[in-house]
This record gives structure tokens, C-alpha cells and sequence, in this order.
């Protein structure tokens, strides 16, 4: 393999998923709080309600056209720069991005039609309908890929074919229902839900602020705080399910997460501290230079048990048999090594007609399968992910979500008491919050991602193993392509978006 | 149902689902003939934009096509995606650009302050319409011609030049192909805007249009097709792959229900451009359409079936690919199986949408007094 091909071959699918996930959110949430709003519209027969409806569908379709570009690359990017991946766990993994076409962007792009064509051509309520069809098709997509995403992080379902080399499923269900995507799908969908609300409460701050749009703005303030305030509640209550699960499956990326270099029982989580930036796998260098650690929260919220042994870099690196069961690093890198030669062994025997040996080495194979991907990593230390990208962006992704909840609180309530164009330094922190929510939703898939390192498929696939063989100036050539491509489509977006804004609710 | 069919079975189903939605996205490429066509057949900025509105309304639906028809040779077929997608890298990036280019093109085009003009998005209309319907041709046609590929003993590819994938276009038969595609796309393009729009001036041009682009699609299908009957292709049995003359003449003669399905197709379609040029008829659209898909679905099936590789290797010929050793598992066929019951639930819902928008033929008059207007 050339010389930097995994690298830029992530640099490339990190820069494409990055952008895309600046417009799905928006396009989850808003969607929703557009369906709501035309709710009140068909209800009430109160046409301001779709004049506000229209306003906020013309910015949905700017996000969503912009959206659509950039995911296109995604799908194809399995094949273009991660075909070995396309062939190892395209069985399993190619499942849930086909049905994704089938059950949600036909429904997503079938009902698009009717929502911005279709005003005087179907009655209102099939117009409702199909508001609530594109809200409900984009969520189902979401779910096919957290779907996806999810047991790319906890793999289950599957069963690896020495005949074909490659994991096959053997339980649909266990990869529908695993417990890792249902968590990462609702923690994820409300993500998006509150970046919609952070959107709109934004952009009607500002509006209130220019002392614009009055009325318009404070019923859309009204639904997008009330929408804010909710999926805040429940985004927190998902983020601890999928936190829960990392601790489960994933004890390299919570170790990760909260910096935990010695593991131990009532484990506390440091709620805000700076790393030590010498320190080093196996070293005795204090881990923060400063930090403030909430006692045994750890343990509690990781394992819903005080009293439970949460494992640190140094356990899972270098082991911890006696006490706690921790094979060491090293040891399944050896043992991974056994499993790729008796593979090896075993085609080779197949090939040459010799059934004892096929046998012999099958059997071998099959006694340290599970170790198979670590025959592919070289250091020990390579099982942990960059602790320092998974700590900051974990915790500032946490700082973020607690503030968008008091956000929402302070501004439902002020609305409600109808003093809401009076708290000015309020509606400017909701104004600044809306990039700030973007950068909450990337921090998140960083948190994601690069948490799951080295691995393309947790503990199964590493990352260099996955990528196509190509060469790397054909990535590189790409990469910037995409990059150019993708930032002047951005600015476009953001002019484009701005210029509407200035405009008014007026105007749609 | 479907656990009891064997895998064999269960690979040639989905290779008739992949042809299907082969059809159906060649078919749909009448929004990006459309796009190519959008100042031959417009004269005024008012009629550009009913233009645009008409294949506005249908472009998402041809961009999810592809988005499916990619999902389900990722599911179905896995080696395939990964040989070809993996491989022929810089063919298939260029196609994605130019659908990355069309998907912000309508909504920008006209949107105030959009960085990059009016004509720049129009130009990336442009490209999508042509140069990334002739490269999709190009790479659908290396499925025939081979590509220069191979695979380990773990069915890891890689390609075996560092042109990946650019090397199809000095292959005549493969050029030949894209630009078939691409003035089928163009006359079907001028039968659609026939079909949706009341506006007397642009329907002239699009007759007149549809002369020019219907002969040239004709001609070049008679060549395209005649060099496909008399070209060798690779035959397999078990594990190991030869070329056999006239192999695509041979799958056409032993299969009559291929052999039906093109005839029916070519019939479909000529009969199209036969009542809308000739009996000033509206309906060509549906005819051409359906003959459309029937051609697709019997020139893939070529491929598929009668022991034929799907993808010959150029590189070694024993690396070529085809339905039985670049398959899913016969316990995820079964899965997908199911969830394919869904297909014809989605064309009905899409039917009734495309009847419901487009009831009344499109006029300037309510493009113009659309809110949403692209």
C-alpha cells in the first residue's frame, strides 16, 4: 500500500462527511418545525401561519438542495476510496444504505414535489400530509444509516465466511435492533432537532432584534423555543443512553472521552480540565494539568453502578489479567496475527485439493477469529484513539448541549411572558448559539470517529486494511476538488440563505 | 418465501431488480437531456424558467434513482461495487461531481446573490446533462467491453494502471455507448416537455428538436447494437472464465425472453417518436419510457445471465466477475429479497404524485406566479 493512502483516504471521507453534516441537521429538525407550523396553519385556517410556513420552507429547501449534493458522495465514497470495506462487510453494511433508497428518499424526494409545487394543486391537508411525509422520510433515512453507522461501532449479526474472506449476516434483526444504533440514531436525529430550533430562535432573534417580522417572529420564536426545549430534555436523556453503550462496547473510546489513562471502581468524570499534553501511554505523568472531576459519575452513568471498574488507556493497552480480565493489547495482536496465516493457510490448503490441511487450519482459525483485525495493527498502543481530538470535542459537545437547554428555557419563558423583544442580550446569544450548534453536531461525529479508531468496524476492521488500493495523488486529487468544490458551494449557500433572511417572511 | 429459492436463483432475481432500476434511471435521464436542451428550446428568460420548472419538479427523483441504484449494487452484488467503484476511481468521482454540480443548481440558478451566477449554474446543468451521462454510459459499457482489474485470493481488487477508469474512453464501442445514452436522454428530454407544457412556442422547437436528436440516437443505437451482437464477451463455468465469440448474439438467441423484451422495447420506443412526430401526438413520453426500461432491463440482462460475466477483467481473465462470485450472501438475497416487495409500493406512491402535479400541462403563468419558482 502506497505511503499515506489511509490517511488521505480519511482525510477525504472526514472532509465530506464534515460537510455534509453542516445541512442534515437542519434539514431533520426544521423539517419537523415546518410540519408543525403548517399544522397550525390547517388548523387554525390563520394564514399568517403559512406565510411563516413558506418562509421557513424556502431556507429548508436552500439547506436541503446543498444537503443532496453532498451526501450523493457518501454512498459512492464505500465504493470509491474503501472498497476493500465494500467487499469485507458489504454483506451486512450494504443492506441497511439500499434500504435507505427504498423506504426513505423516494418518500423524501416523491413528497418535495407536492411541499414546494403542490400548494394549489392538492388539498391542503394532502399538502399537511406531505410536509409531515418529507419530515418523516428524512428522519427514516437518518435511521438506515445510524443504522449502518451503529454496527459499524458494535458489530453484531454477522459471521465471518473463510471461503468468500468476508463477515456475513446471519441475524437481520440483531442489526436492526442493535441496541448501539437505536441509541446513536436518537441521540443523533436529536441533534438535529435542537440545531432546527437553534435555527429558527435564532433567526427570529435577529428579527426581533431589527425590529422586524414582529409577530411572525415571536410565533416562531414561540414554536421553535417550545420544539428547543423538548428535544434539549430528550437529547440529553439519548446522550447518556449512548455514552451508556460506549461504555459497554467501545471502553478504548470512553477511556478516550474522559482522558482516563488508570482505570478504576467509582470512577469520577472530569467536567471540565486541561490534558497534560507530555503525557504518554504507560508513563507516570499526572494525566491533567488541571482539572474539576465530579466523584464516581464515571462509573454511575457508564455502567448505572457506583461501585463498577471502568478500564483506562493503560488496562487496555498493556492489560490487566489478574483482576479484571484485560487482555493486553499485544497479546491480541499476536493472536490476530495466528488467525490471518491459518486463513492463509487454509485457502492455500483449498486450492490445492488437501482437505486434512483445509481442516486443520479452519479449525485454527476458527479458535482465534475474533482476534482477526488486531493481526493487522503493528503497536499495542495503536488500539487508542487520539485522546486529546475524542477528550475537548466530547466536552465542549457536552458544554454546548447544557447551554442550548438554558437557551431554550430562558426564551420560551420570556416569549411566553411576552417580554421577549426587551431581552436583547438573550436574543443575541440566541443569534451566536445557531454556529455554535453546528459545531455541537460535528464535535459529535468527531466524538464518533475518530473515537472508533484505529477500527473501520470496531475491534473487526482497522482502517488500513478497509481502504481501496489506489494511488494516493488520486485521493489527494479529490480531496481538493471536494474541498474546493464543497467551500464555494458553502458560500454560495450562506449568501444565498442570508440574503432570504434579509428579505423577510414577507416575500415567500 | 424467499428463503426457500436457492442462491442461484436469488442472484439472478437481483440481477433483474439491478437491470430494473437500470431501466428506470436511464428512463429518468430525460431530466438531464432536458438540461442540455434548455437554450436550443428556450428563447426568452420566461421560457427558460418554464423549462427549468418542468424538469425541476422530476430531477430528484432521477437523483435518487442513482442513489438506489448504487444502494442495491452495494447490497446485492458487493464485489461488483467494489471492483468497479474502487477501480475505475476517476470515471466514477467525475460522474458523482456532476451530480454534486446539478443538485444545487435549481434551487441557486435564481436565488438572489448566489456567488457564482445565473450562467454558471446553468453550465452546471449543462455538464451534468452531457458530460455526466456520457460517462455514465462509459463506465455501464466497461461491463461489456472489461476493465483492468484483478483479485486476490481474499477478493481484494485493484486496478492494474494508474489511469483508473479513464482508459474506457479509447474503447470506440464504449464512447459509442455514452453518446447513445446521451441522445436518448436529449429525445426523450423534447417527448417530456411535449407531454408537461402548454406553451406553443417551446413544444415547436422540442418537435423540431426531437428530428435531430431521434436520428442520432437511432443511428448510433444500429451501430452500438451491431457491434454488441458481433462482439466476443466472457463466458464462465464454475470458477473459470473464457471468451466466447458472438457471446451476446448467442445470450440474445438462446434467450427469446431477452430477445422479446428488446424487441419491445426498440418498438416502444420507435413507435414513440413515430406518433409524436408524424401524428402530432403528446404521449410519446410513456411509449418511449416504457421502451426505454424494457431495453435497459434486456441489454443488462445480457450480461447476467446464460453463464456471461458481468465484469471481464482485462488484466486476467480468471478475475472477471459475475453474478454467482460477486454476489451477497444467500441470508442477506433472502433479507433484500423482502424488502424489494417495497419497490412496487414506492412506484405507486410516485405515480400518483407525478399524476396529481402534473394534471394541468406547465404555462409561464404559473411558473410565474409560483413562490417557489427555480
Amino acid at each position: 500500500m502506497e505511503e499515506h493512502l489511509v490517511d488521505w483516504s480519511r482525510a477525504q471521507f472526514a472532509l465530506t462527511a464534515l460537510y455534509h453534516w453542516l445541512f442534515v441537521p437542519l434539514t431533520l429538525g426544521l423539517s419537523f418545525i415546518i410540519a408543525i407550523m403548517e399544522t397550525i396553519y390547517v388548523k387554525t385556517g390563520n394564514t399568517v401561519w403559512k406565510e411563516i410556513s413558506k418562509f421557513w420552507m424556502t431556507l429548508f429547501a436552500i439547506n436541503f438542495a446543498i444537503g443532496l449534493a453532498t451526501g450523493i458522495i457518501m454512498e459512492f465514497e464505500f465504493g470509491t476510496n474503501w472498497s476493500n470495506y465494500a467487499w469485507i462487510v458489504g454483506d451486512i453494511f450494504g443492506a441497511p444504505l439500499a434500504i435507505e433508497g427504498i423506504m426513505a428518499f423516494f418518500m423524501e424526494s416523491t413528497f418535495f414535489a407536492i411541499m414546494f409545487f403542490g400548494w394549489d394543486k392538492v388539498s391542503k391537508k394532502m399538502h399537511l400530509l406531505s410536509t409531515w411525509l418529507v419530515a418523516i422520510g428524512s428522519n427514516l433515512s437518518a435511521l438506515w444509516i445510524l443504522v449502518a453507522n451503529g454496527w459499524m461501532q458494535n458489530p453484531v449479526g454477522m459471521v465471518f465466511n473463510p471461503d468468500t474472506a468476508r463477515f456475513e449476516m446471519n441475524r437481520f434483526f440483531d442489526v436492526l435492533f442493535n441496541p448501539n444504533a437505536y441509541s446513536k440514531f436518537l441521540h443523533t436525529v436529536g441533534s438535529g432537532y435542537v440545531m432546527g430550533a437553534l435555527f429558527v430562535v435564532g433567526i427570529s432573534a435577529w428579527y426581533l432584534l431589527k425590529n422586524k417580522e414582529g409577530v411572525k417572529a415571536k410565533k416562531s420564536m414561540v414554536v421553535g423555543a417550545t420544539f428547543g426545549l423538548i428535544t434539549s430534555i430528550f437529547l440529553i436523556f439519548t446522550g447518556d443512553e449512548a455514552a451508556h453503550q460506549v461504555a459497554l462496547n467501545q471502553p478504548s473510546k470512553l477511556a478516550a472521552m474522559e482522558g482516563l489513562y488508570d482505570g478504576h471502581r467509582r470512577a469520577g468524570i472530569v467536567a471540565i480540565g486541561q490534558l497534560n499534553p507530555d503525557k504518554k501511554i504507560g508513563d507516570t505523568q499526572e494525566e491533567f494539568l488541571w482539572s474539576l472531576e465530579i466523584p464516581q459519575a464515571l462509573s454511575i452513568l457508564g455502567f448505572h453502578d457506583a461501585n463498577a471498574f471502568v478500564p483506562g488507556i493503560n488496562e487496555l493497552v498493556y492489560g490487566d489479567t489478574d483482576e479484571h480480565h484485560i487482555e493486553s493489547a499485544s497479546d491480541k495482536i499476536a493472536k490476530g496475527k495466528i488467525a490471518i496465516e491459518s486463513l492463509k493457510a487454509y485457502k492455500k490448503a483449498k486450492k490445492e485439493a488437501d482437505p486434512l490441511a483445509a481442516e486443520k487450519s479452519l479449525a485454527q482459525f476458527r479458535a482465534y477469529e475474533k482476534y482477526f483485525g488486531y493481526g493487522y495493527l503493528e503497536n499495542p498502543e495503536d488500539i487508542i484513539p487520539p485522546v486529546a481530538l475524542t477528550f475537548y470535542s466530547f466536552h465542549i459537545m457536552v458544554g454546548l448541549g447544557t447551554w442550548f437547554f438554558a437557551l431554550f428555557f430562558f426564551l420560551l419563558y420570556f416569549a411566553m411572558v411576552g417580554k421577549i423583544e426587551k431581552q436583547r442580550m438573550l436574543l443575541r446569544l440566541a443569534v451566536l448559539s445557531i454556529p455554535l450548534g453546528y459545531l455541537a453536531g460535528e464535535l459529535g461525529w468527531v466524538v464518533a470517529e475518530v473515537g472508533r479508531q484505529p477500527w473501520a468496524i470496531f475491534e473487526m476492521l482497522p482502517v488500513g486494511m478497509a481502504t481501496s488500493q489506489i494511488s494516493t495523488t488520486a485521493v489527494q486529487t479529490t480531496f481538493w476538488l471536494f474541498a474546493v468544490i464543497f467551500t464555494g458551494l458553502l458560500i454560495a449557500e450562506i449568501r444565498i440563505m442570508l440574503k432570504q433572511i434579509q428579505i423577510g417572511m414577507g416575500e415567500h | 418465501m424467499f428463503e426457500s429459492l436457492s442462491l442461484l436463483t436469488l442472484q439472478q432475481y437481483w440481477w433483474f431488480v439491478i437491470t430494473l432500476l437500470g431501466g428506470l434511471f436511464v428512463f429518468m435521464m430525460f431530466v438531464q437531456g432536458g438540461q442540455t436542451l434548455l437554450n436550443t428550446l428556450s428563447k426568452t428568460e420566461t421560457e427558460k424558467n418554464v423549462i427549468i420548472a418542468s424538469l425541476g419538479r422530476k430531477w430528484e427523483l432521477t437523483f435518487t434513482t442513482l442513489v438506489m441504484f448504487g444502494g442495491a449494487l452495494f447490497a446485492a452484488f458487493p464485489l461488483l461495487y467494489a471492483v468497479s467503484f474502487g477501480g475505475a476511481y476517476y470515471v466514477w468521482m467525475a460522474i458523482l461531481f456532476c451530480f454534486i454540480l446539478q443538485a444545487v443548481s435549481y434551487e441557486y440558478r435564481k436565488k438572489p446573490d448566489n456567488f457564482l451566477g445565473q450562467k454558471t449554474y446553468e453550465t452546471f446543468l449543462y455538464l451534468n446533462g452531457s458530460l455526466g451521462i456520457i460517462l455514465i454510459g462509459i463506465a455501464l459499457a466497461t461491463f461489456y467491453t472489461g476493465a483492468n482489474f484483478i483479485k486476490n485470493d481474499m477478493n481484494l481488487s485493484s486496478w492494474t494502471n494508474h489511469s483508473y477508469g479513464l482508459e474506457a474512453v479509447l474503447n470506440p464501442f464504449n464512447v459509442l455507448f455514452g453518446f447513445v445514452i446521451f441522445f436518448l436522454a436529449r429525445s426523450q428530454a423534447s417527448l417530456y416537455f411535449i407531454n408537461a407544457i402548454n406553451e406553443e412556442k417551446i413544444v415547436g422547437r422540442a418537435r423540431k428538436q426531437l428530428t435531430i436528436d431521434a436520428s442520432l440516437f437511432v443511428v448510433l443505437f444500429l451501430v452500438v447494437a451491431g457491434m454488441l451482437l458481433l462482439m466476443s464477451g466472457v463466458a464462465y463455468h464454475q470458477e473459470s472464465f473464457s471468451i466466447v465469440e458472438y457471446k451476446f448474439l448467442t445470450n440474445l438467441i438462446e434467450t427469446p425472453t431477452i430477445l422479446a423484451l428488446l424487441l419491445a422495447g426498440v418498438v416502444l420506443v420507435l413507435y414513440a417518436f413515430y406518433i409524436t412526430l408524424f401524428r402530432r401526438s403528446t404521449k410519446g413520453i410513456w411509449f418511449s419510457g416504457t421502451g426505454t426500461v424494457l431495453t435497459v432491463v434486456a441489454l443488462l440482462s445480457l450480461l447476467g445471465y446464460n453463464q456471461t460475466a458481468i465484469y471481464p477483467s482485462l488484466a486476467d481473465i480468471n478475475c472477471s466477475l459475475n453474478i454467482e462470485n460477486s454476489s451477497g450472501s444467500h441470508y442477506t438475497l433472502t433479507a433484500m429479497s423482502y424488502v424489494s416487495l417495497f419497490v412496487p409500493v414506492v412506484l405507486g406512491y410516485i405515480y400518483l404524485v407525478w399524476k396529481s402535479m402534473d394534471k394541468e400541462k406547465l404555462t409561464s403563468q404559473e411558473v410565474e406566479a409560483d413562490h417557489h419558482h427555480y
